[in-house]
C-alpha cells in the first residue's frame, strides 16, 4: 500500500477513534445528565461535580471527529451532514442547552436553578436521542423505507440506556454514600435495556444490510469474529454480577466502568467491521471520499505529533481529578 | 415555504450562529490573560483584592467559555450542513487550517480549563499558573487559525486551481496571506477592549448599586487603564487594516465610504442614506476631502467608486452603517477610558464622577457591538463572494430545503435569544451578589 493510499485509511482510523472516545467520554457525562432528575437536589450538585472538570474536553472529541470527516473526507462530509440536517440541529441545540446549563445552574438566581437543572436533563436527552437516530441512519447508508427507519429508532432507544449505564458506572466510581448506592442501582437497571438493545441491533443489522450479512456470515470470518459478541456477552454478564457484590462500592469501584467500556468497545468493533471500507455504506469508500494527498499529508504530520500530546494531557487531567469527586470550587 | 430562498436562509443562519459564537471568544481570549494577570498580582502582592477579582472574573470566564464551546461546536457542523460546496472546493486549504485549530487549540484549552477552574488544592500554584497560561495560549491560537482561514477567504494567496479544486502551493503564503496580520491583530485588540469595558462596566455598576467588593477597585482600574492603552493602538491598527483593504478589496472600502463615482478629493461622509436603486446617496453630510485624506493620506487622492464594480460589489448600506457604528464606539471608548484614567489620578475608583460611572455601565457590552459591527463590515463586504474574487457564495450553498433551514434557524434564534438574556442578567447578578466566596455559592458546598 502506497503512502497516498495509506493516508485515507489512517484518517479513517483516527475518525473511528475520535468517535469512539466521544461516545465513551461524553457518553458518561450525558448519562449523568439523563440521571439528574432521579436524584434529590442535594445530590444533583455532587453528580455534576463528578463531571465538572471533564465535560468540556470530552465534547471536543466530537469536534475532532467532525473535523476529521471534514478535512479528510470532504465529499462524504457534505453528504452525511446534509442527510442528517435536522437531527444534527437537534443534537447541537441539545448540547448547547446542557453545556450552558452546567454553568448557569450554579450562577443564576436560586429559583432559576430548577429551570437550569431541567435544561441540563432535557439537553442531554435531546442530544442523546439525536445521536442515536443519526447513528442508525448512518449505519444503513440513509436507506429509505420503514425497515431502515425502524432500525434507526431501535438505536435511538438503545443509546440512552447505554449512556445511563456509562454514567451510572462513572458515578459509582466517583461518589460515596447514598449517592453511590443509587448509582449502583441505576447502572444495574440500565443493563436489561442495554442487553436487549444490543441483541436486537445485532440481529437487525444483517437483516437491513446485505453487505453486513455477507461480511459476517461467511465461514472463516464468522469464526474469527465470534470473540466480539462473545466478549460483549461476557462483559455484560460480568457487569450484572459485579454490580451485586458489596465490594463493588469499595476497592472494585473501577471495575463496572471498565466493563461498561468493554461492552461499548465490542459494539464499536462490530460496527467498524460492518462499515469498513465504506464512509457511506454501500456508496462511498474511504478512498473515494478522501481529500488530496498533499492536504492529508499536512494534517497527518500535525495529527501524529499532537494526538499523543492531547492523550497525554487528557490523562494528566483525569489523574489530577482522580479519586472521589469533591465539590467544585474556584480557587 | 416556496417563497423562502434557501441561499438567503442559509446565510442568515450562518450569520446568526457566528454572531452568537463570536461574542464569547471575544471575551474569553483576553479575559484569560486578564485572569492570569490577576492571579500573578495576587501571588506577587498577596493583596486580597486581586484574589477577589480573580474569583469573580473566573466565574464570568467559565460561563463565557461554556457559551463559546457549545456555539463553537455548532459552527463546526455548519460547514457541512449548509455550505458543503465550500469544503468540496477549498477543503484542501480550509480543512487543515480548521484541523490545526482543533488539534492545537481546542483540546488544549478545554482540557486545561478543568485544571484552571477546579484544580486548586489538587495541583501546586505553579502548575495552576501554567494551566491558566495554557488555556490563554489555547484561546489565542484558536483565534490565530480561524483568522488565518478567514483572512484567506478575504485575500486568497498561495494556491492553485486544478479542475475546480483548490490546492496549496505554499502554506506560509496561505496562512500569512496579505490581510492576515492586520485582521489577527485587530481582533486580538478588539477582544482586549471588549474585556476592558466589561471589567470597567460591571465594576462601575457595583459602585453605583453600592455592591462593591474587594474586587471592584482593582478590576475597574485594570479595565480603564487597559482600555486607555489599547484604544489608540486599535485606531492605528484599524487604519492600517483599512489601507490594506483598500489595496486588496477596493469595492469594500468604496461601500464603507459611500463613494459611487470614482473621484479625487472624496469627502468623508458622516451621514448619508446610500440607495442602491439610484446608485447615489441621499442626505449627505460630509467633511470635504476627508476620505481621500484618510485613505490616501492625500487630500486629492483618488478613491475608486462602486460603479467600477457594478454587479460585483457588496450591499452598500450595511457596510456604510456598520463601519460608522464601529468607529463611533471606538471614539466613545477613547473618550470614556481617557476620562476615566484622568479622573483616577485624583480620585479613588469608587469616588469617580457618577456620570462617568453610568457611562461605563452603558458601555459594558460596547465591545460586543463594535466587534460584531466590524465583522459585519468585513464579512458582508466580502459578498457576493465566499472566497473573494474566486468563488461566489450562491454557488456553494447546500441542498437543504428552505423548510429545513427555516426550522433550524427558528430553533437557533429562540435558543440564542434566551441565552443572551440569561447571560447578561447572570453577569449583573453575579456582580451584584457582593460576595467573593467562590463557585460554591448557591448550595454547591
Amino acid at each position: 500500500m502506497s503512502f497516498a493510499q495509506f493516508l485515507p485509511l489512517f484518517f479513517f482510523v483516527i475518525l473511528g477513534v475520535a468517535m469512539l472516545l466521544y461516545v465513551l467520554l461524553d457518553g458518561f457525562d450525558l448519562g449523568i445528565g439523563l440521571l439528574l432528575p432521579l436524584a434529590p437536589n442535594a445530590e444533583k450538585d455532587s453528580m455534576v461535580a463528578s463531571i465538572g472538570p471533564f465535560w468540556d474536553a470530552n465534547e471536543t472529541w466530537l469536534v475532532l471527529g467532525v473535523g476529521i470527516l471534514l478535512i479528510a473526507f470532504p465529499q462524504a462530509h457534505g453528504q452525511i451532514l446534509g442527510a442528517l440536517y435536522l437531527p444534527v440541529t437537534a443534537m447541537l441545540i441539545g448540547l448547547i442547552l446542557r453545556g450552558v446549563a452546567f454553568d448557569f445552574r450554579v450562577k443564576a438566581r436560586d429559583h432559576h436553578k430548577r429551570l437550569w437543572n431541567l435544561n441540563f436533563f432535557a439537553g442531554s436527552l435531546i442530544a442523546t436521542l439525536a445521536q442515536g437516530w443519526m447513528l442508525g441512519r448512518y449505519v444503513t447508508g440513509f436507506g429509505q423505507g420503514t425497515g431502515h427507519h425502524a432500525f434507526a429508532l431501535l438505536i435511538t432507544l438503545t443509546l440512552p440506556a447505554a449512556y445511563v449505564m456509562l454514567g451510572g458506572c462513572w458515578l459509582l466510581l466517583k461518589s460515596e454514600g447514598d449517592l453511590q448506592e443509587k448509582a449502583r442501582c441505576w447502572a444495574r437497571r440500565s443493563l436489561v435495556p442495554v442487553a436487549l438493545g444490543l441483541l436486537l441491533i445485532s440481529l437487525a443489522t444483517p437483516w437491513v444490510s446485505e453487505t453486513v450479512r455477507e461480511r459476517w456470515f461467511t465461514m472463516p470470518a464468522f469464526l474469527a469474529l465470534l470473540p466480539i459478541p462473545l466478549i460483549c456477552v461476557l462483559a455484560l454478564a460480568g457487569l450484572a454480577w459485579v454490580l451485586q457484590r458489596p465490594r463493588v462500592r469499595e476497592e472494585f469501584a473501577w471495575l463496572p466502568f471498565v466493563l461498561a467500556i468493554v461492552i461499548l468497545l465490542m459494539g464499536f468493533f462490530g460496527l467498524a467491521y460492518s462499515l469498513y471500507p465504506y464512509v457511506i455504506m454501500d456508496r462511498m469508500t474511504l478512498w473515494d471520499a478522501a481529500a488530496s494527498t498533499p492536504a492529508l499529508t499536512v494534517i497527518f504530520i500535525g495529527t501524529v505529533i499532537t494526538v499523543p500530546v492531547i492523550l497525554g494531557y487528557t490523562a494528566f487531567s483525569y489523574w489530577v481529578f482522580r479519586g472521589k469527586s469533591t465539590p467544585l470550587t474556584y480557587g | 415555504m416556496e417563497t423562502l430562498d434557501p441561499l438567503l436562509l442559509a446565510r442568515i443562519q450562518f450569520a446568526a450562529n457566528i454572531t452568537f459564537h463570536i461574542l464569547f471568544p471575544t471575551i474569553t481570549i483576553a479575559l484569560c490573560w486578564a485572569l492570569l494577570f490577576f492571579r500573578w498580582r495576587w501571588i506577587a502582592t498577596r493583596n486580597e483584592a486581586w484574589l477577589a477579582a480573580y474569583r469573580l472574573w473566573t466565574k464570568v470566564f467559565a460561563l463565557s467559555f461554556a457559551m463559546g464551546v457549545v456555539s463553537g461546536i455548532t459552527m463546526s457542523f455548519q460547514f457541512g450542513t449548509n455550505w458543503p460546496g465550500f469544503m468540496e472546493r477549498v477543503g484542501n486549504i480550509a480543512g487543515p487550517l480548521l484541523g490545526y485549530e482543533v488539534l492545537t487549540a481546542f483540546f488544549l484549552e478545554a482540557t486545561f480549563l478543568g485544571v484552571m477552574l477546579f484544580g486548586h488544592g489538587r495541583v501546586s500554584e505553579r502548575v495552576h499558573m501554567i494551566a491558566t497560561a495554557l488555556v490563554a495560549l489555547g484561546t489565542t491560537s484558536s483565534a490565530f487559525w480561524i483568522l488565518a482561514l478567514n483572512s484567506w477567504m478575504q485575500t486568497p494567496a498561495g494556491f492553485y486551481v486544478e479542475s475546480g479544486q483548490y490546492h496549496v502551493e505554499s502554506w506560509l503564503a496561505v496562512i500569512f496571506n496579505p490581510s492576515f496580520p492586520y485582521r489577527f491583530t485587530h481582533m486580538l485588540i478588539a477582544s482586549g477592549l471588549t474585556v476592558s469595558f466589561l471589567l470597567a462596566g460591571l465594576s462601575a455598576w457595583q459602585i453605583l448599586r453600592r455592591r462593591e467588593t474587594l474586587a471592584t477597585a482593582v478590576a475597574l482600574r485594570t479595565g480603564l487603564i487597559a482600555g486607555a492603552v489599547l484604544i489608540p493602538l486599535q485606531i492605528f491598527v484599524g487604519d492600517m487594516h483599512g489601507l490594506n483593504t483598500l489595496e486588496h478589496q477596493p469595492q469594500k472600502v468604496a461601500a464603507i465610504e459611500g463613494v459611487w463615482q470614482t473621484e479625487r478629493g472624496a469627502p468623508l461622509l458622516l451621514f448619508a442614506m446610500p440607495d442602491e436603486k439610484t446608485r447615489s446617496n441621499r442626505f449627505e453630510i460630509g467633511i470635504p476631502k476627508g476620505a481621500s485624506l484618510i485613505l490616501k493620506h492625500d487630500p486629492e487622492g483618488e478613491i475608486r467608486g462602486l460603479n467600477e464594480f457594478e454587479g460585483r460589489h457588496p450591499p452598500v448600506a450595511p457596510l456604510f452603517w456598520g463601519f460608522r457604528i464601529m468607529v463611533g464606539i471606538g471614539v466613545l471608548m477613547l473618550l470614556a477610558s481617557w476620562a476615566g484614567v484622568w479622573a483616577l489620578r485624583r480620585r479613588a475608583p469608587n469616588a469617580l464622577p457618577r456620570p462617568l460611572l453610568w457611562g461605563l455601565v452603558g458601555m459594558t457590552f460596547s465591545g460586543w457591538v463594535a466587534t460584531v459591527a466590524g465583522w459585519y463590515v468585513t464579512e458582508i463586504g466580502r459578498q457576493p463572494y465566499l472566497v473573494f474574487g474566486e468563488l461566489l457564495t450562491r454557488d456553494l450553498v447546500g441542498p437543504a430545503p428552505a423548510s429545513s433551514i427555516a426550522i433550524s434557524l427558528t430553533a437557533y434564534l429562540i435558543t440564542y435569544l434566551v441565552l443572551i438574556v440569561a447571560y447578561v442578567s447572570v453577569l449583573f447578578y453575579m456582580a451584584g451578589k457582593a460576595d467573593s466566596t467562590p463557585y460554591a455559592q448557591g448550595g454547591q458546598a
